[in-house]
């Protein structure tokens, strides 16, 4: 993986016209070179990555395809934003989980439209949380232009969130705060819940296989699913307020660099593990937090980085595409009948 | 309200244009049973490819470039989808992603990290003699640029391939019932893979086309969704090239609107606008989902 990176970038740089060792160099120090740039850059991006890539992870178990984590994020910003500055005075200390929990809701919130959508009508999910992106988008470039924006009215972005609505920075660890941590507990919490709880067996087993789910008559397909894009809209959404509440401190329409969309490659690339989708968080937070560095001191533009992250994917899946071949050549030649349907999306993994 | 008419009209037939073309595609693309997520990244390469190549060959030869790098991202998408049949969904939001980021990339080591100095041939509309004096309509249908009446000729000519010759009916097979094709001689993969080309085709002419019949620049991600609005369009059009081409319409008068509220003077904020055709495709998908047929292989593997 990091042997992709590597030999991307350096033809990366050499077409945009700037030095491969430079840019190398820079994309070292940016992400794991010091212990500053490992906690305050990469740790930092890790987080909404970590979060969002649970939130894909999950819907992907599933066999939901919620590609809105962006919009859902950006949902959760905008709720814990509104919720923070409404509450700081008034609930005291109470104002980050406030916040916090508002971020979570909104998430769920947006996600419901697409998730009621795909269970009542069976409408592709694919489409409309794309669209809810798109509308999540606008809805912030309107609020931080209007009802939201900061007092004064000169820069397209809300006020500054008070001290009792930001999440507190760990001990000894730079500009990495708290969020990090639940992050990370969110990880175990989901890997926990599908691995030993029933719901969590029932959500693997939508995903393996659907309709064998469906004839099986304890699980009820349709709440269980939207259940879990609920879930997921959630993990986005608590991916938002975190950003604000610990990085950016206000709202604005540039918050996220398409975590949603990286969060796909992290989900993969952790094969919709909980625990290895935060391993492959961190890794795709050094990768960023590299990328941005590079585009500082070396001059390679940043989108380089999605080009890794669109590339990554592809090996991911093209590894598994040949041991699928593979596999379907060895079922052929042992004369067992063809399986005309793939086992849901979890096959990839 | 004559005066805003016509304006809304040829408005709604511009911003119609680059999405009939992009679902006229993916119409044909999902009735050979394959979602083609990675649209989007058809459409932007198609408009890089309209860039690179205007300079040098003249607006003829900038379509060919957009549509030869909207094949290109289509054959990555085969490849994985078809050959090796990874998953449709993840595949396509990869090849955008890669399309987005490859020609943000390609762009500013062409053309510099400004790249404004950049001016390349456009189309300009060319009006038909006697159809274009009709009062009103005449000149929004008919004094347009070239590349608008090829749609208008597709249209017919998609429909009567689809459902009306041989190929259409082995292509319409595949996607309803793969085994059933193989039985009668038809290799799902071959039609799936030549449908992915013609749709990636029409995917970079639509970004050819805006930028060579409207824009007349390149911007890092100026497909801005419509890969995605396009596959919306398809289901609102019920997987029929006419149908399709209506919402193509429907959703061209959706976005025309603001320049009719801005005529009238109406104050509201321009966001609403810039989210409106995303809100219809959701309400659009709303309003007809329970009662469209998709193709019965769509995005199975």
């Amino acid at each position: 993986m990091a042997g992709i990176v590597t030999g991307l970038v350096a033809v990366l740089a050499v077409s945009s016209g700037s030095d491969p060792g430079r840019a190398l160099e820079a994309l070292w120090l940016g992400s794991v070179g010091s212990r500053y740039a490992l906690l305050s850059g990469s740790l930092v991006r890790a987080t909404p990555l970590i979060l969002c890539g649970l939130a894909v992870a999950l819907a992907f178990t599933a066999g939901v395809m919620n590609i809105g984590a962006e919009g859902q994020l950006l949902a959760g910003g905008t709720a814990a934003t509104a919720v923070g500055l409404a509450t700081s005075p008034s609930l005291g200390r109470l104002a980050l989980p406030a916040a916090l929990a508002a971020g979570a809701m909104a998430g769920a919130a947006w996600a419901f439209l697409p998730a009621w959508l795909r269970r009542r009508f069976g409408v592709l999910e694919v489409i409309t949380t794309i669209m809810m992106n798109f509308v999540a988008l606008y809805m912030v470039g309107y609020l931080v232009r209007g009802p939201l924006q900061e007092p004064l009215r000169i820069y397209p972005q809300s006020a500054s969130l008070p001290e009792a609505a930001r999440l507190p920075l760990l001990p000894g660890a730079a500009r990495l705060h708290l969020g990090f941590a639940i992050a990370l507990f969110c990880a175990g919490g989901v890997w926990w819940a599908l691995r030993t709880t029933a719901a969590g067996f029932r959500v693997r087993v939508i995903g393996a296989n659907p309709d064998a789910a469906r004839s099986a008559a304890l699980i009820d397909v349709g709440r269980s699913t939207l259940r879990v894009f609920l879930l997921s809209g959630a993990l986005a959404g608590l991916a938002g307020a975190i950003e604000v509440t610990g990085v950016t401190y206000s709202l604005y329409e540039n918050i996220s660099p398409g975590y949603g969309y990286t969060a796909i490659a992290v989900a993969l690339v952790g094969a919709l593990n909980p625990l290895l989708t935060a391993v492959s968080g961190v890794f795709f937070g050094a990768l960023e937090a590299g990328a941005a560095a590079m585009q500082r001191d070396a001059g390679v533009p940043s989108v380089t980085a999605t080009v890794a992250e669109a590339s990554i994917i592809l090996v991911v899946l093209a590894s598994a595409g040949v041991r699928g071949r593979v596999a379907r050549r060895r079922r052929r030649a042992a004369h067992t009948p063809p399986i005309t349907r793939s086992p849901g999306f979890s096959g990839v993994a | 309200m004559i005066d805003t008419l016509g304006p809304f009209l040829e408005a709604t037939i511009r911003t119609a244009t680059p999405l009939a073309l992009a679902a006229l595609g993916e119409t044909i693309v999902e009735r050979s049973g394959v979602i083609n997520i990675g649209l989007e990244g058809a459409i932007i390469a198609g408009a890089f490819g309209a860039v690179a190549t205007a300079g040098l060959f003249g607006v003829s030869g900038a379509f060919v470039g957009a549509a030869a790098a909207g094949v290109l991202t289509a054959v990555v998408l085969a490849f994985f989808v078809v050959t090796l049949r990874a998953d449709q969904i993840v595949t396509g939001t990869a090849v955008t992603l890669l399309s987005l980021g490859l020609t943000g990339v390609l762009y500013r080591s062409m053309f510099g990290v400004a790249g404004v100095a950049l001016s390349i041939p456009t189309a300009g509309p060319v009006a038909i003699p006697l159809l274009s004096s009709i009062r009103v309509i005449g000149r929004a249908f008919f004094a347009q640029p070239v590349i608008t009446y090829v749609v208008y000729a597709l249209i017919p000519a998609a429909a009567w391939w689809l459902n009306r010759t041989h190929a259409g009916l082995a292509l319409r097979a595949v996607g309803e019932n793969p085994d059933a094709a193989v039985a009668a001689g038809v290799s799902p993969n071959r039609a799936r893979w030549y449908a992915l080309a013609v749709g990636g085709a029409l995917g970079g002419l639509s970004g050819g086309s805006l930028v060579i019949a409207q824009v007349g620049t390149f911007a890092e991600g100026m497909s801005a969704g419509r890969g995605f609005i396009a596959i919306a369009i398809v289901a609102l059009g019920r997987w029929s090239p006419i149908g399709v081409a209506a919402a193509a319409l429907v959703f061209g008068a959706a976005s025309a609107l603001q320049f009719v509220f801005q005529s009238l003077g109406w104050m509201l904020p321009y966001q609403l606008f810039l989210a409106f055709p995303y809100v219809l495709t959701l309400a659009a998908l709303a309003g007809t989902g329970g009662r469209t047929a998709p193709p019965a292989a769509l995005g199975r593997r």
